[in-house]
């Protein structure tokens, strides 16, 4: 079977990949107007401004829209079907990703529920993958 | 301001399954069927546009066509459209009198085709690719299950959408898909990315097709109706669905609408004929409501309600559509193709006599648009 596709940083993203092999979800928001954005880049798509800061997100997220994917991407046959979603972070930036820990149905997946981030090892990466909360392990 | 027309415009032989057509050729057939539409020869152009992979200047080449004007816009399926607004301004300018726009695809045959590959480093190949997607079925759906939500549009009218494009597709010879379906029919129909059924999904196939774009003050003087560029609008969102602003709308679809209407200086009450790009279901929704025809979340029923299809009050994507008749990819090049055949009055499945006809192209996933409001005469 092909291997899943291993996301390349570049030195712009390299500290978000270095927060996901850390077990943080690392976002940058703009120094001057606030904003938080991602994805990752040196420049805030708000206000144009380069004082930019690196920071650790909560981790917690809702669930804005997905599909589940019949047709499997190289890599992920033994997946399928699975969820590709687009999670909106507690913060406010959205990113996609996969839902874990929930069956890839309707009627699991209801769009607004809370959901948490979880990092998947990924070649020499972790992916960040979001899943149901955990009560027993509270978000940080 | 100098007008511009449409002076030819023609698709390649076929379309479908061409397994005996390069890419290249693809291009090559559109573009000899588009000047003798113009009732033209090869040396009479001199401007060239169409998107990279082959690009213009492979297409200007294997034509023997020296331009002196070039575009290679390559912004997804609208570029074409894109093409259309940039030629015109070129032609205003005085930096071409005759251009030639080609498109040409082997989209199902993949004869001389570019491989489709997203850099591992790039921002989608960091963000997005990692988490199994596999083209289009799987990024442009995603915002549907969204708009549902918002909006109430349930599964049975996002179904009807390609129940009511077969209605024109069967009166059209040439489209892939010409039997009538029902909602149950789509809904039954293989369940690709849910909530996308295999028919609520576009075709892939081989084709082409091409137009010649030139002054306004030769109308009259080639064999066919001149088809007058009226007003344009082109805008981009985003390169990645996830980071498009609000799932329930497109931002690009509605201010390059926003600017060819102005363009223009008409209204959607004028609108006679209406394409948009419906690479899935739910883009004519979403294209609809961007364009002002109806308001936000009022699509779905409206289509299904039988607005637009035939005997409807706004015939739309009279053609078959990209569920119905032809998707080679980049099927903007299709839509223009059938304003000017229903403002020429030469439709397979003609809508009355349009006196305008609005096309509406989609780029990437809902990441470029492109829109033509064209129209039988000069304004």
């Amino acid at each position: 079977m092909t291997a899943k596709p291993v996301p390349v940083p570049t030195p712009e993203t390299q500290p978000f990949w270095d927060g996901c092999s850390a077990g943080e979800l690392r976002l940058q928001r703009c120094a001057d107007c606030g904003r938080p954005y991602f994805y990752p880049r040196p420049v805030c798509p708000a206000c144009g401004s380069r004082n930019v800061e690196w920071f650790t997100a909560s981790g917690r997220a809702t669930l804005y829209s997905y599909v589940i994917n019949h047709r499997p991407a190289p890599g992920f046959e033994d997946k399928a079907p699975y969820a590709i979603a687009v999670v909106e972070l507690e913060e406010g930036p959205r990113m996609m990703t996969n839902i874990v820990g929930l069956p890839a149905t309707p009627e699991a997946l209801e769009l607004d529920m809370p959901l948490q981030v979880r990092f998947e090892p990924r070649g020499d990466v972790s992916l960040p993958v979001f899943g149901p909360l955990d009560p027993a392990k509270p978000a940080r | 301001m100098t007008g511009v027309i449409i002076a030819g415009a023609a698709e390649t032989d076929q379309i479908g399954r061409l397994p005996d057509h390069s890419t290249l050729q693809l291009h090559v057939e559109g573009a000899l069927n588009a000047v003798a539409d113009a009732g033209l020869q090869l040396r009479d152009i001199d401007g060239i546009a169409t998107v990279s992979a082959p690009g213009p200047v492979q297409v200007a080449h294997a034509l023997g066509i020296t331009p002196r004007w070039i575009d290679g816009t390559g912004v997804g399926g609208t570029s074409f459209l894109l093409h259309v607004r940039h030629a015109a301004a070129a032609i205003r300018a005085g930096y071409a009198r005759t251009v030639l726009i080609t498109h040409g695809e082997s989209g199902r045959s993949r004869v001389g085709a570019s491989r489709y590959r997203m850099e591992a480093s790039s921002p989608v190949g960091q963000f997005e690719v990692p988490y199994g997607v596999f083209g289009p079925t799987t990024t442009f759906t995603i915002p549907a299950l969204r708009y549902m939500k918002e909006t109430g549009l349930t599964h049975e009218q996002l179904a009807y959408v390609a129940v009511a494009q077969r209605r024109w597709a069967a009166k059209n010879p040439r489209a892939a898909y010409r039997d009538p379906v029902t909602v149950e029919d789509v809904l039954a129909s293989r369940m690709v990315a849910y909530p996308f059924h295999l028919l609520e999904c576009c075709l892939v196939t081989d084709g082409g097709g091409a137009l010649v774009v030139t002054s306004a003050e030769r109308a009259g003087s080639f064999p066919k109706p001149a088809v007058y560029v009226l007003g344009t609008g082109e805008s981009s969102e985003t390169p990645m669905i996830s980071q498009m602003e609000d799932f329930t709308e497109s931002q690009a679809f509605r201010l390059a609408g926003r600017s060819a209407f102005d363009e223009a200086r008409l209204g959607v009450a004028d609108v006679d004929h209406l394409m948009i790009y419906d690479a899935f279901a739910h883009v004519p929704i979403y294209g609809l409501e961007a364009l002002g025809f109806v308001g936000k979340g009022e699509a779905g029923a409206f289509i299904a309600d039988g607005n637009t299809e035939p005997g409807g009050s706004l015939p739309l994507n009279t053609n078959g559509g990209g569920l119905s008749y032809t998707h080679t990819g980049m099927y903007g090049m299709f839509a223009i193709q059938e304003g000017v055949r229903q403002l020429r009055g030469e439709a397979a499945a003609q809508a009355g006599s349009p006196e305008i006809s609005v096309i509406l192209g989609n780029g990437g996933m809902f990441a470029t648009a492109g829109v033509l409001v064209l129209g039988r005469h000069p304004r």
